[in-house]
Parts: structure tokens; C-alpha cells; sequence
């Protein structure tokens, strides 16, 4: 008798001796619809290899972590995400943000902003500064970072449409400050696909969306070396609805088409590749959280070195930002969300995230008051300085149930890569709603399960206490928007407006070719033309893109 | 109720109006006959579209393209929205406007969405009430759109003097739905998304098909007397590219064509024949039923024969021919 | 019978806001419950929203708002709403909106006002014994 077999019959042994009655449900599964077992033993892992399947942290495959010694040598970057009003109240933030401990920024842009409209513009009506910063222009930009230092800390900021236009800001904001773009470190989202998926906030077709992310890559590729060039979202995939296993393989497929982009540019793989992170998301359900990362990283390892030929292990190795779920944050006793972000956050470190952004308490009900945003971040420094989980690398490995998830987990994910690949690869599959609808079948599925009460959520279907909410609410002046405006128009009175009409000019005729656009727009904004500006004129050449399908 | 100011608002050209009737000629029979009857002599005018295509052959896309050029023209459009009801829970997602919206206005496009509440045959039974109520708010082309394609929802195209059918390029069982169903009604085959890759492959699978057609067209003597026009007209097979309206011009020209084939060939009386036979049966359907099925419940005598059918002492055939007798149908 | 009467509800999402899980889980919800369901999805002008409860003439509005532009544009769909006459329907929003702006916002005429984490059912049967008409 092998070993296994004596396991396996010590096990059906042990199982007559438990009463199956005495369980609390039925079966047990995890957001991803995963039937979890009782209990695993190493016949769950019967074909573990070590050496194949975790090897050593910060080497192939890197299931163990992305770097050597982990949190031993460095913690994560404690990367809150900040954003509201006008650029003077975030700077505002920022630093008080800097005085307590955080050691990056993340910018929250105003959604007129992420969609490239000028403030006058009626779209904009109500929508200014409410969910993030208000940035029209360089001068609204240098406000933003005035008295931080650029060339000292790193800088993540959330945009995709226009995000080849805030690098560029960004670029000439610290060359303002008297700093080369080879010193400036950060990243811009600039993730387009997720957007078609998940966010919606696209404003071109795929195809010159793409193109606009693959100038961006080839420029910083020369230019700006240690930006990170594009964030690689599964997190808005997943505040979609979509499960843990499709947050996973939907935007690891995401990555793969962006490293195929890049190829057909003629793009060397280890060039670019070392340049590209990701951004999960940590929902509730612990190990499936832990192992989502896991996975994350040797699947990426594996593809890039057997499907796309990378040498350095460099652009094998998955670095991902996490932040923790919005969309698991209740309105209802709202302190609870304080536990949750705690687990949350601790998954995400066991997973082995570079940089954290732990959501505020608050968040269900407003954006988040310094208070809440306090606590935030304290939870992050507790887990790191007083739990003791960051001593050593990768502590849950071995793990029988943590293996065999992983294991799963990467299994379903080559699935969907499957599905993905037969229908034509990432935009067809936007284009024929695949995503879409994936995401749409599994939010609704497990909205109904909450209200069937067969998932439990805390004071939201059990244990309800029904308490009127009390906590201080942090409102956004109604007066920020006519500032914005105001600005606006005084800065087209103040500047070369000739100056501004020739640039838009030369950028309209290079993006009729197939030059690369970075220089143009970086020329651009350095006259003061205005975001919107910037888009209006790619728009008559790109055109614009509606969704087709909703269900 | 008194429709009378709706309808005075509607002949005026009220978008509010004409959306208020839609709703109660939807909602109750005994209202649309009242309204129908009001507003018919005011009838007649538009040109009636049909627009049909499995999901993904974007429907909404080409029919926006279209609006967008009927409104260049001058012309006023309503557009129906037809979608399926769930058989379970009797509810209905109509997403199709979500695509259309842009760039109308409320003047000259009407979109109005309607589930088809269970009418086998795709149809909203009031789908021709409301046919009738954009014509009389002044819509020069009216478009109904529904989704897929197949036996069930060959009825909504009784109505139309149009039939478009969309396909795609890549999409393999789109033929084989258009055999199983619509085929002999389509007027216009169009192959939308023509840039992509098969675009060509997908015009030659549909001369093929209708090769094929073309003997069992004179071989079916049903279906040369329902739709009588195939008899006469060879369906004509276009590609167009939606997204930026690429050669929508030959579309266009098809659609004249097609109109004017209708008149000269005098096809056209048969249509306006066969379309007010069809919805006079259908209200007679919907009437006759109802009468039944108030007799069935409130009979007395009636009920004594459904007695007597469980003592296996009268069948459901006698039963029936009981109905008809105190109908007066005999 | 000859009155099939149903319930028609528009969900839709003013502003630029793309968020629309909410939105869309609502929307099957309230199928679901048989409703006929109109889904026009993002980023609607109040002119759009308007427009649409001109022509589709739906029973209830739904609007889904989490980014903070409630105030701004929920009264001016109001205002739009009466320039036409229409005052039968319910207008509804929900979403992230705090307790401070629902007086403002009921004093427009708005209703509703549930926020995440509020069950499916609470809002199907909040549709039925609010309507108008």
C-alpha cells in the first residue's frame, strides 16, 4: 500500500466517524463557485512538484512571491488612493497623507477628468471633483504636487482614456520642478480593455485606445525607464461582480493581449515586459484571495516564458498593487467594515502584494473623511508591524487546501484563456459581450444568494441591527465646480493660444499616421492646452465608442 | 375613458401623446379598439421596415446608420423595439435603445420598446396598433427591429412592405436559422460588418441558399400564396459596414427598389390584403378567445358538460361543437 | 380579461459615473418580479433620461448615482419632467447618497433613496407601492 492509499483509507475511516449532519450547510463554496471539501490531505496535491510548481520566492515561477526576501527586506508600499475637490485640497491630503506614514501617492482623478472633458462642458455638471481631483491643465497638475518632491516619491494614478495625457503632465510638472523624466517613478493605470469589461469609462474604439497604450509603452520604454506603463486591473472587473476566477483569468488575459500589442510593434518582450504591473482586488473569502494571487503569478510566469519567449526573469515576475474591495464595504453599521478590510488587507500581504490601498470605513456612504482614511492605513501598519505575518516569505504554502486552490484556481483560469482564444482573443470577446455578460450572470447570481441568505454578510442579511447610520460625512463644495470653471477659462485668456492651435494641429496630423503620439502630446500640454482640448482633437480622428450590448 | 385629447395632441404631433396611446393600446384591447378606430383614417402614409438578425449581427448599429440618414433626409422615424418575454415571470429587459440614442432628436425619432408579452410569432400583439400610431404622428418610415431570427418570428413581418435581413461575417448558424425560418419573407439580405475577414464568403453561402429556394419556391404552392411577392421579386443581397455607414447608398437604393417593385408589380394590393386579413384574424383570435374563455368560467351549462366529459359521457371534440352552437358559429 | 396591464420601469444611470453592477442587478431583479424593464445604461444627459420617459412612457424612473453628482442632476430631470407635464411617474434614486441631500432631493420630488447593501425585493415591492398611476 502507497502512501496515498493509506491516507485515502485513513480518511474514508475517519469520515464514518463524523455525523454529516451536524454541518452547517449542505455543501461549502467560495465566491468563484468553488465546492470546497472538508478537510485536505496531500492526496488533494498528489502530482506537487516543488520545484516546478513554487520554487523559490523571486524565481520562476514565483508562486511563492515576486521577490527573494519579501517583506523581510521591504514592506509594501502603503499606496491610499486620494483624490477629491480641487488640486489644492488634495495637495492638501497628500501631505498630511505623507506626514502619517503613506510612502507613495495614488491619484483619484474627477470623473470629467478620466473622460477628458473640460469643465464648462454640460456633461460635466455635478460631476466635478465629487469622486477625485479636478485637472483641466499643467497648471491645475503643478498645484496638485506643489511641495512634493517628485524624483523622491512614486506616483500611481488611476486613468486610462487620457492617460498618456496625465504622463505627460506629469513628465513636464517635474521637469517644472527641475527633474528628468529617467528620475520619475510611478505608474498610470492606462488599462483600456478592463474598461470595455468592467469600468466603462473608455472614450475611444479599442483599436486607437490600444495604439494610444502602446505609444505610452514605447516611450517610457526610452524615456521614462522606471515607469511602470500600464497597471493591469482585475479590481473594477471585479467591482463588477465578476467572481475571484474571472477577476484572475479576465485580466491576466487583458495582460497577454497587451504583451501581444506590444510584439506587433515590433517591441522587444524584455524591454517592455518588466515595465507592466497589476491591480487585484481582496474580497471576502480569505484563502480564495491568497491563492487568487498565488496563481496570478505563475500563470503570468509560465506565459511569458513558454508563450512569449521572455528571457529575463524580469518580465516573468507579476508585481501587483491591491486594494481592498469597494464593493464588500455595507452601509449598514458601517464600523464593520473596519473587520473587513482587516482580512482583506491581510490576504492581500499573504498574497504577497507590492503596495496596499485599504479602503476607509465610510466608503459606502461618501468619500472618505481623514479619519476614516486614518484608520485605513493604520490597519495596514498594524498588520505589518504587529501581527508578525511579514517574518517570513509566503508562510501558507504547503498549505494542502492552499496548494490544491491554487491549483484550481490556475486550472479554471487556462479554461477561460480557452474560451477567450476561440472566439478571437480579448477585443472580439469585448466586442461579442463575452466579459460582460460573464460578469452581469455572476453579480446577479450572488446578489440573489445574498438575499436568499445563502451567503452571510454582517448586519446586511443576519444579525440585523437596523442602526441609524451617525458617522460624519465628508461633502464636496458645490462651489469647486465654478472654481474649476473660472480657472479654466482664465488660463485661455492668460496663454499662447496660437502656440496651443499649432500643437493641436501637428498632434491631429500624427494621429492620421502611425508616429508615435507621447512627443506630441507632452509638446501640447506644455503649452497649457487643456486635457479636453487634447481629446477633442484625437477624438475627430479616433472617433468614439459605444457600448453594444448590456446583458 | 376619452382618448379624444390624446388623440387630438397625437394628430398635432406630440411625442407625449403618441407614448400615452402606445401604453394604453398595449395594456388593454378594448382601449386600442377605440383609439384604432379613431385615428385610422389618418393612416397609411409611412413605409413600414422590417429589421431582423441573430444577436451579434449588430442590429442597432445598422438601424442607427439608417436613422442618422433618414433624418439627413428630412424624414421623421419611429422605430419599434421588439423583445421576448419571459415565459417564467412574465417580465422583460428591453435594452435596445441603450445603442440609438445618440445624436436625435425628440422632434423627428420616436424609439419605443415593447416586449411581445408572450404572442407566438414575435409579435407584441399590439405591435400593429402601434404601427398605426407612429403613422399618425406623422412618421414618414417606421422600423420594427426584433432579435433573431427563426419560424416564431416570421408574424411581426406581416406587417412590414420591407423585409431586411442582417448577417455577419464569421457567424456560422445564422444561415442555417434563416433556412429553418424567414428566408422566403426577406426582401433584402445585407451582410453588416463587411470589413471584417468572410465578408464575401457570406454573400456567396446566401446566393447559394436562395439557389436552392428557388426550386422549392415554385414547388410549395403555400408558401407562393402567403407571400406571394417572393414570386416575383429575387432578394437582393447587399454589404454594408454600419460603424461608419459604408455603402449605405446601394442599401438605400435597395430599399427604393424594392418599394417601387411593390407598386409597379401591383404586389403592393396583395400586401395591404394579406396584412389586414392577418390582423383581423389576429383581433379575431384575441376576441373569440376571450369570449371562450369568459363562457368556459362562468357557464353554467357548460360546466355541466365538462361534468359530464369527466363521466367519460361527452368528449372535449362535442364540447366544443357545443361552444360553437351557442356562439352562433356554426 | 382583456386589460394586461404590467409595471414599466426605466433603470438608468445619469452623469459619467460607469458603475452601473448596481444598476444592472436591479434591473434583472425587477424582471424578474415581471416587470418590463427598460436599460439605458450609462452615461445619460438628463435630456436622455427625459426623452426616454417621454417616448417609452414607463410607470417608474430608477436612477442609480454613486458619485456624488445627485444634486445637480436629479432636480434638473425634475424640472425637465414638468416642462412636459409629466407628474405621474415615480421618479426614484439610489445609490450613495447621504442622509443630508434626501430632504433636498424629496423636496424635488424624489424618492427612494436606497443605498448598497439593500435587498432586491425591498426596492421591488418600494416600485409596486409607490407608483403614480
Amino acid at each position: 500500500m502507497t502512501e496515498y492509499d493509506k491516507i485515502k483509507q485513513d480518511k474514508e475511516e475517519w469520515e464514518k466517524s463524523i455525523s454529516l449532519k451536524k454541518e452547517r450547510k449542505q455543501s461549502f463554496k467560495n465566491l468563484s463557485e468553488i465546492e470546497i471539501n472538508r478537510l485536505y490531505t496531500p492526496n488533494d496535491i498528489k502530482d506537487f512538484n516543488y520545484a516546478l510548481d513554487l520554487g523559490f520566492p523571486g524565481q520562476y515561477p514565483f508562486t511563492r512571491g515576486a521577490y527573494p526576501n519579501m517583506y523581510r527586506g521591504q514592506l509594501w508600499t502603503m499606496r491610499q488612493f486620494a483624490g477629491f475637490g480641487s488640486a489644492m485640497q488634495t495637495n492638501k491630503r497628500y501631505k498630511f497623507l505623507i506626514n502619517h506614514g503613506n510612502t507613495g501617492l495614488s491619484v483619484a482623478f474627477s470623473l470629467h477628468t478620466i473622460y477628458g472633458i473640460e469643465a464648462t462642458d454640460p456633461r460635466a455638471l455635478g460631476e466635478i471633483g465629487k469622486e477625485g481631483v479636478a485637472i483641466d491643465s499643467l497648471k491645475d497638475m503643478q498645484t496638485l504636487f506643489d511641495g512634493i518632491d517628485l524624483s523622491k516619491i512614486s506616483t500611481s494614478m488611476t486613468i486610462n482614456g487620457p492617460a498618456s495625457i496625465l504622463l505627460a503632465l506629469y513628465i513636464v510638472t517635474a521637469e517644472k520642478q527641475g527633474h528628468t523624466p529617467e528620475e520619475l517613478r510611478g505608474t498610470i493605470q492606462n488599462d483600456i480593455l478592463k474598461e470595455y469589461i468592467a469600468q466603462k469609462s473608455w472614450i475611444f474604439p479599442p483599436e486607437p485606445s490600444m495604439r494610444l497604450i502602446i505609444d505610452t509603452i514605447e516611450y517610457c520604454t526610452k524615456h521614462v525607464p522606471q515607469w511602470y506603463t500600464i497597471s493591469i486591473s482585475g479590481y473594477h472587473i471585479r467591482e463588477a461582480g465578476s467572481t475571484a476566477v474571472q477577476e484572475l483569468a479576465f485580466t491576466l488575459a487583458d495582460g497577454f493581449a497587451y504583451v501581444e500589442a506590444a510584439l506587433e510593434r515590433g517591441l522587444d518582450i524584455d524591454d517592455f515586459a518588466p515595465r507592466l504591473s497589476f491591480f487585484f482586488n481582496s474580497h471576502n473569502n480569505f484563502f480564495e484571495e491568497v491563492c487568487k494571487y498565488r496563481a496570478a503569478r505563475r500563470i503570468w510566469a509560465k506565459h511569458m516564458k513558454n508563450k512569449y519567449g521572455a528571457k529575463n526573469p524580469e518580465s516573468m515576475r507579476l508585481r501587483f498593487h491591491t486594494q481592498t474591495a469597494g464593493v464588500s464595504l455595507a452601509a449598514q453599521e458601517p464600523e464593520n467594515n473596519i473587520a473587513r478590510v482587516t482580512l482583506q488587507g491581510l490576504a492581500s500581504v499573504l498574497g504577497g502584494t507590492q503596495s496596499l490601498h485599504t479602503n476607509s470605513f465610510d466608503e459606502a456612504l461618501c468619500l472618505p473623511t481623514e479619519n476614516a482614511v486614518k484608520i485605513a492605513l493604520r490597519t495596514q501598519q498594524i498588520i505589518a508591524h504587529e501581527s508578525g505575518v511579514t517574518d517570513t516569505v509566503d508562510p501558507l504554502a504547503g498549505s494542502y487546501y492552499v496548494e490544491w486552490l491554487t491549483n484550481k484556481m490556475e486550472e479554471e483560469s487556462e479554461n477561460y484563456f480557452q474560451r477567450i482564444e476561440a472566439l478571437g482573443g480579448v477585443v472580439p470577446a469585448i466586442k461579442a459581450n463575452f466579459f460582460q455578460k460573464e460578469i452581469a450572470n455572476a453579480s446577479y447570481k450572488y446578489q440573489r444568494e445574498i438575499e436568499n441568505r445563502e451567503r452571510t454578510i454582517v448586519a446586511v442579511n443576519q444579525f440585523d441591527q437596523k442602526e441609524p447610520c451617525s458617522v460624519p460625512l465628508l461633502k464636496i463644495d458645490e462651489e469647486i465646480a465654478n472654481e474649476q470653471i473660472n480657472k479654466l477659462n482664465k488660463l485661455k485668456e492668460e496663454r499662447d493660444n496660437d502656440k496651443v492651435k499649432e500643437k493641436l494641429e501637428r498632434l491631429k496630423e500624427a494621429a492620421r499616421g502611425t508616429e508615435n503620439l507621447m512627443p506630441f502630446i507632452v509638446d501640447a500640454v506644455r503649452e497649457y492646452t487643456s486635457i479636453g482640448e487634447i481629446i477633442n482633437t484625437l477624438t475627430e480622428v479616433f472617433g468614439t465608442y459605444h457600448e453594444d450590448s448590456i446583458f | 375613458m376619452d382618448y379624444s385629447n390624446f388623440i387630438s395632441q397625437l394628430l398635432n404631433g406630440n411625442p407625449r401623446a403618441a407614448a400615452r396611446l402606445i401604453t394604453f393600446v398595449e395594456n388593454d384591447i378594448e382601449a386600442a379598439e377605440e383609439i384604432v378606430n379613431s385615428i385610422y383614417e389618418h393612416t397609411g402614409n409611412a413605409y413600414i421596415l422590417g429589421i431582423t438578425g441573430a444577436p451579434g449581427t449588430g442590429k442597432s448599429t445598422f438601424i442607427s446608420t439608417l436613422i442618422k440618414i433618414y433624418v439627413e433626409q428630412g424624414k421623421k422615424i419611429g422605430i419599434i423595439c421588439v423583445d421576448p418575454t419571459s415565459p417564467l415571470t412574465g417580465g422583460a429587459l428591453l435594452g435596445d435603445r441603450i445603442r440609438m440614442k445618440q445624436y436625435f432628436s425628440l422632434d423627428n425619432v420616436f424609439i419605443r420598446s415593447m416586449a411581445n408579452r408572450g404572442q407566438l410569432g414575435g409579435l407584441a400583439r399590439a405591435t400593429e396598433d402601434v404601427i398605426k400610431i407612429l403613422d399618425a404622428y406623422g412618421c414618414d418610415i417606421i422600423i420594427i427591429e426584433t432579435v433573431g431570427v427563426g419560424q416564431s418570428e416570421v408574424d411581426i413581418f406581416k406587417s412590414a412592405q420591407t423585409v431586411v435581413v442582417l448577417l455577419v461575417p464569421g457567424l456560422g448558424d445564422d444561415i442555417q436559422a434563416i433556412k429553418s425560418g424567414i428566408m422566403e419573407i426577406t426582401d433584402i439580405f445585407v451582410v453588416n460588418k463587411m470589413d471584417l475577414m468572410g465578408a464575401d464568403k457570406k454573400v456567396a453561402e446566401i446566393m447559394q441558399m436562395l439557389e436552392f429556394r428557388k426550386n422549392y419556391k415554385y414547388d410549395s404552392k403555400d408558401i407562393s400564396k402567403k407571400y406571394a411577392k417572393i414570386e416575383l421579386w429575387t432578394p437582393e443581397i447587399t454589404k454594408v459596414n454600419s460603424k461608419i455607414g459604408e455603402n449605405f447608398d446601394e442599401l438605400l437604393g435597395l430599399i427604393d427598389k424594392h418599394k417601387g417593385f411593390l407598386e409597379e408589380s401591383g404586389v403592393i394590393s396583395n400586401y395591404m390584403k394579406n396584412r389586414i386579413t392577418n390582423e383581423t384574424m389576429q383581433i379575431l383570435k384575441h376576441k373569440l378567445t376571450q369570449k371562450i374563455e369568459d363562457l368556459l368560467n362562468s357557464d353554467e351549462e357548460i360546466g355541466r358538460y365538462i361534468d359530464q366529459a369527466i363521466k367519460k359521457s361527452l368528449d372535449p371534440y362535442s364540447i366544443a361543437n357545443l361552444i360553437i352552437k351557442i356562439l352562433g358559429l356554426e | 380579461m382583456s386589460v394586461d396591464r404590467k409595471i414599466k420601469v426605466l433603470v438608468c444611470k445619469p452623469g459619467l459615473d460607469g458603475h452601473d453592477r448596481g444598476a444592472k442587478v436591479l434591473a434583472r431583479a425587477l424582471r424578474d418580479a415581471g416587470m418590463e424593464v427598460i436599460y439605458t445604461g450609462i452615461h445619460q444627459t438628463p435630456d436622455d433620461v427625459v426623452n426616454t420617459v417621454i417616448q417609452e412612457d414607463p410607470d417608474a424612473v430608477m436612477l442609480s448615482m454613486l458619485s456624488g453628482s445627485h444634486n445637480a442632476l436629479c432636480p434638473l430631470i425634475m424640472d425637465k419632467l414638468k416642462e412636459h407635464g409629466i407628474d405621474d411617474v415615480l421618479v426614484a434614486v439610489g445609490g450613495i447618497i447621504p442622509d443630508e441631500d434626501k430632504a433636498f432631493l424629496g423636496e424635488h420630488g424624489l424618492k427612494g433613496f436606497h443605498g448598497p447593501g439593500t435587498e432586491l425585493k425591498t426596492i421591488v415591492e418600494f416600485v409596486k407601492n409607490n407608483l403614480k398611476r
